[in-house]
């Protein structure tokens, strides 16, 4: 049973990699504390940064936590991953954006 | 595209050579199950981000949140995000042992998460500033406790595997897929933690 | 101890319900001692309640799916008789506290307990076997999803003799459904219905989507699924992308109400038009989850009986997955007049009326795979023309709506009833009437009776008209839905006519009925037996193995080379398996979903009455049996060779006897 998944130690990293990850997100969890803590960027500035570095750490740990490649195996569970983002992206955009019009159309806030 | 024939998750149960070793089923699955979760999870964020500025004559983030714990509470879910990956290898090295201390650790790791976070709930409802003080903070109550509430419910999946690894079931194919689908359960949850300290906690204090 | 309930909770003072209560009562303990005189208990826990067989759960969810649309449909009719009698001063025979609560529970039971069940049920029947898969991915979750929409249709009728049900629409919008407006446990019975009942078809989409995507048979590919396939495929990944959001939106309801918070209230910063947006970021996938599975209905039903190849193969299904993605960006035109502002509206009135062309593309699809094929007339192609002229009718009052500066005209009047009526009966009812005409002879092994079939069908179809097109006119006349009484006489005779409709429907349902009992009756008469498993020369595999199908479906996994492959193999003569058998793994049936079940229905009715103790039991008990089932190893069996062979040889005899008999 041991040497079925020889095979594919790849899929479920090693410890290196998953001591990469946890550089990496330490790295840019700290960044992101610093870029709040710090009070040098404009609000909107820092809102920008944050997403961005949220972003990539998703990736980071996608990538190194939760083993999502872009290889044949994995096909269907990135397609998957992809489409939900796509979905919660229009969630978020779709209510941000229905609710921000109606409150100014409105002057409810 | 993988054109299996086998009709069950259990199909592969007894399939020790693993000449078509795909994935199963299962973790795919739970992987869909993870899918919805982080739908679920992206309405909650659409509320909060709506609702994120109706404090209601009461206090704003800015005022409640207290980022040292925030910042204690992150280096906890990140460690433990490393022990349960160490948990993983030793399983795939089939060292139950070492799996066994290795989930203990991330275990004590998850509980002192949820511990910190019952602990800044319950201090913010003593001071009067409970969910139902204003919408912002029914907001950020509903969309930390249910990140929570997953963590718990994370912890009580992890205790059960633990005592079942320890009977009969042992470290079987079955209970691989088992620890498989909780460590993206687990990681994911760190996932869903990065847009919460990001968007709730740090964008609040600005 | 027992919370908010007490004997006054229950409704003693309204004859109607204790008239529904008795005879509801009457039948149920018949069936009860019917049960117990011949002995069945065994035979029905065994076979059917602790069931993982797709086939057999997808009975239960018809049969489910059938008393809901009895239920339904009485709601139906008591709300066409209140307006056809509530004119110029006449009270009519419903209070408002009652009548609310019927038309809430008639659009919350036929849609969430009726099409959704019924949707379920075809799925299960048919995914696997055009697949060519021996079950689904997950068989014990596919009986789990099965007892959580049970739960929440036994807690949705519960509430009509213990305690109330909502009066506040079948979403059950605030304002109104917080505490302060509505402080009875009705909107509680609906938030805990629809959550159960919720997380079931959430399962059902992860099982379907996992098995679709991982089980068809070697050499399926995709644009070598059956279109039935495919629409189910693209129901079940909007089901979960949509079905999370309506979880959360229902779950904050409840914490507003159970925990006062203030997502949805008036007052403290709550915003009730949150609501509504979410509420439809769900709602409008929704109604595509119920129609995307009758549209693949039509299609095998219309290439089928028009001995033809579906036309147009490839746009049907690129038409499909258009829809699947549109119906994601259109939620507004359901709420046009909120108060949004024109970039808002103008962009999902846009999309709305974009969401129009495939489906488009789709009736022409049909009608030129009707066109130069021998038509042949059998109930279920009765049921696919009249969905094709009803349906287009619905799409194009549908697109009016989509203007918003028709919307603000039309928005909440009668006209809305009448469209959606339109294209769910239209579309949705009709498509799975057809598709359970169609497919009840590979389920049970015989067919429907025809006569009775055409009859319903005239009955709906007529009957449709009479109801829902003087709706059309009322509501340009400015009548409102919802309302319990009215006073202008112009709306008189067009409620008289409305009414005859719904009693025309209502003839119609009763020649469903006959036609099930003069089938099952006559089922044994050689023109109504499907001994070939192939009754009407199908296109696809689930008729290629014997009717009702053994508990693994087919003896040998068979081979795919194209689209139809069995239609073409049929033509040519080929025998399809020449494999060797060998003993096929399969799952146990297992009464953890009972149980769960049973757990699930505790918690909901406790916490519908702030039980809490009772409650916790029924959630401890849910994890208890989740653990239990984890670490049961007694799964799975294998069906032995012989067994195969026997199973075998049977149906090789019985195809031989039809052979004999032409």
């Amino acid at each position: 049973m041991a040497q079925a998944h020889t095979d594919h130690d790849g899929s479920h990293g090693s410890y290196s990699a998953y001591l990469i990850g946890f550089v990496l997100a330490v790295i840019l969890t700290v960044a992101s504390f610093a870029a709040v803590m710090a009070h040098v960027l404009p609000p909107s500035m820092t809102i920008a940064v944050l997403t961005f570095l949220a972003i990539v750490q998703i990736v980071v740990h996608l990538v190194f936590f939760l083993h999502l490649n872009t290889s044949r195996e994995q096909s269907w569970n990135l397609m998957c991953f992809i489409f939900a983002a796509a979905t919660v992206i229009v969630i978020i955009g779709g209510t941000l954006f229905i609710m921000h019009d109606t409150a100014i159309n409105m002057m409810s806030r | 595209m993988a054109h299996e024939a086998t009709m069950s998750p259990l199909a592969h149960a007894d399939d020790h050579g693993g000449e078509h070793h795909h994935e199963t089923p299962n973790v795919f699955g739970f992987w869909l199950y993870l899918m919805t979760d982080c739908v679920l999870f992206g309405s909650i964020f659409a509320v909060f981000a709506v609702l994120r500025n109706q404090y209601a004559g009461g206090p704003s983030g800015k005022e409640l949140f207290d980022l040292t714990n925030v910042g204690i509470e992150t280096a906890i879910l990140l460690f433990s995000s490393i022990t349960y990956g160490f948990a993983s290898l030793n399983a795939l090295a089939k060292n139950k042992t070492m799996v066994l201390v290795w989930l203990a650790v991330t275990f004590v790791l998850g509980a002192s998460f949820v511990g910190l976070e019952v602990n800044e709930f319950s201090s913010m409802i003593a001071e009067g500033n409970g969910p139902d003080r204003s919408a912002f903070l029914s907001a950020f109550f509903t969309l930390v406790g249910t990140h929570g509430l997953h963590v718990t419910c994370g912890l009580i999946w992890m205790a059960v595997l633990m005592v079942q690894m320890m009977g009969p079931q042992d470290l079987s194919e079955r209970m691989m897929n088992k620890l498989s689908c909780l460590s993206l359960f687990w990681h994911f949850l760190d996932i869903v933690w990065i847009c919460v300290f990001s968007f709730v906690y740090l964008a609040g204090v600005m | 101890m027992l919370g908010k309930l007490s004997f006054s909770a229950i409704p003693l003072d309204v004859p109607i319900l204790v008239g529904t209560f008795l005879g509801v009562a009457v039948i149920g303990l018949a069936v009860l001692g019917a049960v117990t005189y011949y002995g069945k208990w065994g035979y029905l826990w065994r076979e059917w309640l602790t069931t993982v067989d797709h086939k057999r759960l997808a009975v239960m969810y018809i049969i489910l799916a059938i008393v809901m649309l009895f239920r339904g449909f009485a709601d139906a009719i008591m709300m066409r008789t209140q307006l056809a009698l509530a004119y110029n001063g006449n009270p009519g025979y419903l209070p408002p506290h009652h009548y609310d609560q019927v038309f809430s529970a008639h659009g919350t039971i036929m849609i969430f307990f009726m099409a959704m069940a019924f949707m379920t049920g075809l799925m299960n029947l048919v995914v696997p076997l055009q697949i060519g898969a021996r079950d689904v991915a997950f068989p014990f979750l596919n009986s789990l999803s099965f007892y959580m929409t049970l739960v929440g249709a036994l807690l949705i009728n519960i509430s009509l003799f213990i305690g109330e049900f909502a009066q506040c629409g079948w979403l059950v919008y605030p304002p109104l459904s917080e505490m302060q407006f509505s402080p009875g446990v009705g909107v509680d019975y609906y938030i805990w219905a629809v959550q159960i009942a919720g997380v079931g078809t959430l399962l059902t989409g992860v099982n379907f989507f996992t098995t679709i995507v991982k089980m068809r048979a070697p050499g399926m590919g995709w644009m070598q699924m059956p279109v039935f396939t495919w629409t189910a495929f693209c129901t079940t990944v909007l089901i979960m992308a949509s079905f999370p959001v309506l979880t959360v939106t229902l779950a904050l309801l409840s914490l507003d109400r159970y925990l006062g918070m203030h997502f949805f209230t008036n007052d403290a910063g709550g915003n009730v038009m949150l609501y509504v947006s979410m509420i439809w970021t769900w709602g409008h996938p929704e109604v595509y989850i119920l129609v995307l599975p009758a549209f693949g209905v039509f299609s095998e039903v219309t290439a089928t009986f028009s001995k033809k190849p579906l036309f147009g193969y490839n746009t049907m299904v690129y038409a499909t997955c258009s829809i699947m993605v549109l119906s994601f960006v259109v939620w507004v035109h359901h709420f046009f007049t909120m108060g949004a502002g024109a970039n808002v509206n103008t962009f999902f009135g846009i999309m709305t009326m974009i969401i129009a062309v495939p489906t488009g593309v789709k009736i022409y699809n049909w009608l030129f795979t009707m066109y130069k094929g021998r038509v042949e007339f059998t109930a279920p192609m009765y049921w696919t023309l009249g969905f094709m002229i009803t349906f287009s009718i619905g799409g194009m009052t549908g697109v009016m709506l989509a203007m918003p500066a028709a919307d603000w005209i039309l928005h909440n009047s009668l006209f809305l009833i009448a469209h959606f009526h339109n294209v769910i009966i239209g579309g949705v009812y009709f498509g799975y009437i057809a598709g359970m005409g169609f497919w009840f002879p590979k389920a049970f092994g015989f067919k429907l009776n025809e006569a009775w079939g055409k009859r319903a069908f005239w009955c709906w179809f007529v009957g449709f008209y009479l109801a829902f097109v003087p709706l059309y006119i009322l509501g340009l006349e400015g009548m409102t839905r919802r309302m319990n009484h009215y006073d202008n006489p112009d709306w008189y005779p067009w409620m008289l006519v409305a009414e005859a409709g719904a009693i025309v429907i209502a003839c119609g349902i009763v020649c469903q009925l006959t036609q099930l009992y003069v089938s099952i009756r006559d089922r044994n008469l050689p023109e109504n037996l499907d001994l070939t498993g192939d009754p009407w020369n199908g296109r696809t595999l689930e008729w290629s193995i014997s009717s009702p199908p053994p508990a693994y479906n087919f003896a040998v996994i068979p081979d795919i080379h194209g689209l139809d492959t069995f239609h073409t193999e049929k033509q040519l003569g080929l025998k399809a398996h020449g494999k060797p058998l060998a003993p096929i793994h399969m799952p146990k049936n297992t009464s953890a979903g009972v149980f769960i079940g049973l757990f699930s229905f505790i918690f909901g009715f406790a916490s519908v009455w702030y039980i809490w103790w009772l409650a916790a039991i029924g959630l401890i008990g849910i994890v208890a049996t989740m653990i239990l089932r984890s670490a049961n190893r007694d799964v799975d069996y294998y069906v032995p060779v012989s067994e195969i062979e026997h199973n075998e040889e049977v149906y090789s005899r019985r195809i031989a006897a039809a052979q004999a008999a032409e």
